[in-house]
């Protein structure tokens, strides 16, 4: 299985998104913004950072780069694409995910380690988990405060959309204590914490972010897999 | 030269606490009548030839507001003369 991860300019975490898919036992194929070949990816991430340094809005600038534009076509036919932190900020930008992210409520950037529940097992991206599960993988950003009106976020609860809240303390102030959420069909996943960063002993506070890279290998091996069926 | 400037706003119904910290400092300067500061972004355009607020306003509604969280109004604005439009 091949796993793309797109380098934008001021992306930071790449590295370690293409890391932990290889520790997931993956193939990870470096995609770059300029180019709009996804070369034959079986899923897509799109890493934390200051893609195109934040002009404008997060991920604003970046929702236009050329591999964006085959990646919202991909997504739309079923290619699984997890967003991460500036990641998530994008697919917000492209509209393949409701509602915004905004400057954190207090202002101040948040880096630690954040427990989630994870409440949809049920996305491309999070069958490795069980409804309810805890989790423990680090948080780090200043506009992570999840905002989106009424409607939409009722509508997510009701269809089971939201894919991770915040436990023991909402570090942004994000509605609903959302941390992640996914589209209509569970291929696209925005999380605004950091999975990559929970995959070896050494540097995370866990293991448990590599049940996402996991989580969309066994989606893309497997008939029992959710909506993932690669682009072609 | 004519400019067409669009003004981007976060909508009234989404907090910005950018503006509550600049409304939390200002009796530090002594002020203490205002009520509500909230923080938006004016954007100049310069067209390479007439200003066209059409254009402009495509530009603002795909780039420059996003319509999930802002509101924006776009004016054009003459240097020769007054505001027009």
């Amino acid at each position: 299985m091949r796993i793309g991860v797109v380098t934008f300019p001021g992306s930071l975490d790449d590295g370690d998104a293409a890391r932990a898919a290889r520790i997931a036992g993956a193939d990870a194929v470096r995609l770059w913004h300029g180019d709009p070949d996804l070369h034959g990816v079986d899923a897509v991430v799109l890493p934390g950072g200051f893609s195109y340094g934040d002009a404008l809005r997060c991920g604003a600038i970046a929702r236009f780069a050329p591999v964006m534009d085959s990646i919202v076509d991909a997504a739309r036919g079923g290619l699984p694409v997890l967003g991460i932190c500036n990641g998530f900020q994008i697919l917000c930008e492209a509209h393949l995910l409701p509602g915004a992210l905004t400057r954190n409520q207090h202002l101040h950037f948040r880096n630690r380690d954040q427990f989630l529940s994870v409440e949809s097992a049920g996305t491309a991206w999070t069958t490795s988990f069980t409804a309810g599960q805890e989790i423990l993988i680090p948080v780090k950003n200043g506009e992570g405060c999840y905002v989106a009106d009424e409607r939409t976020l009722d509508q997510l609860e009701a269809e089971g959309r939201v894919v991770a809240r915040y436990l023991r303390g909402n570090p942004n102030g994000s509605q609903r204590d959302i941390a992640a959420i996914t589209n209509e069909a569970g291929n696209v996943v925005g999380i605004m914490p950091h999975p990559e960063h929970a995959v070896e002993t050494l540097t995370g506070p866990s293991l448990d972010g590599l049940g996402f890279f996991t989580s969309v290998l066994r989606a893309l091996a497997g008939p029992a897999g959710v909506n993932a069926g690669g682009h072609q | 030269m004519a400019r067409v400037v669009v003004d981007v706003m976060l909508k009234p119904e989404i907090l910005d606490p950018q503006g509550q910290a600049v409304a939390n400092a200002l009796p530090r300067l002594g002020v203490n009548d205002v009520s509500s500061v909230r923080i938006g972004r004016r954007i100049e355009i310069e067209f390479a030839g007439e200003p066209d607020p059409d254009r402009a306003r495509e530009i603002a509604d795909k780039l420059l507001a996003n319509p999930v969280i802002e509101d924006f109004t776009i004016h054009v604005v003459d240097d020769a003369v007054a505001e027009v439009v």
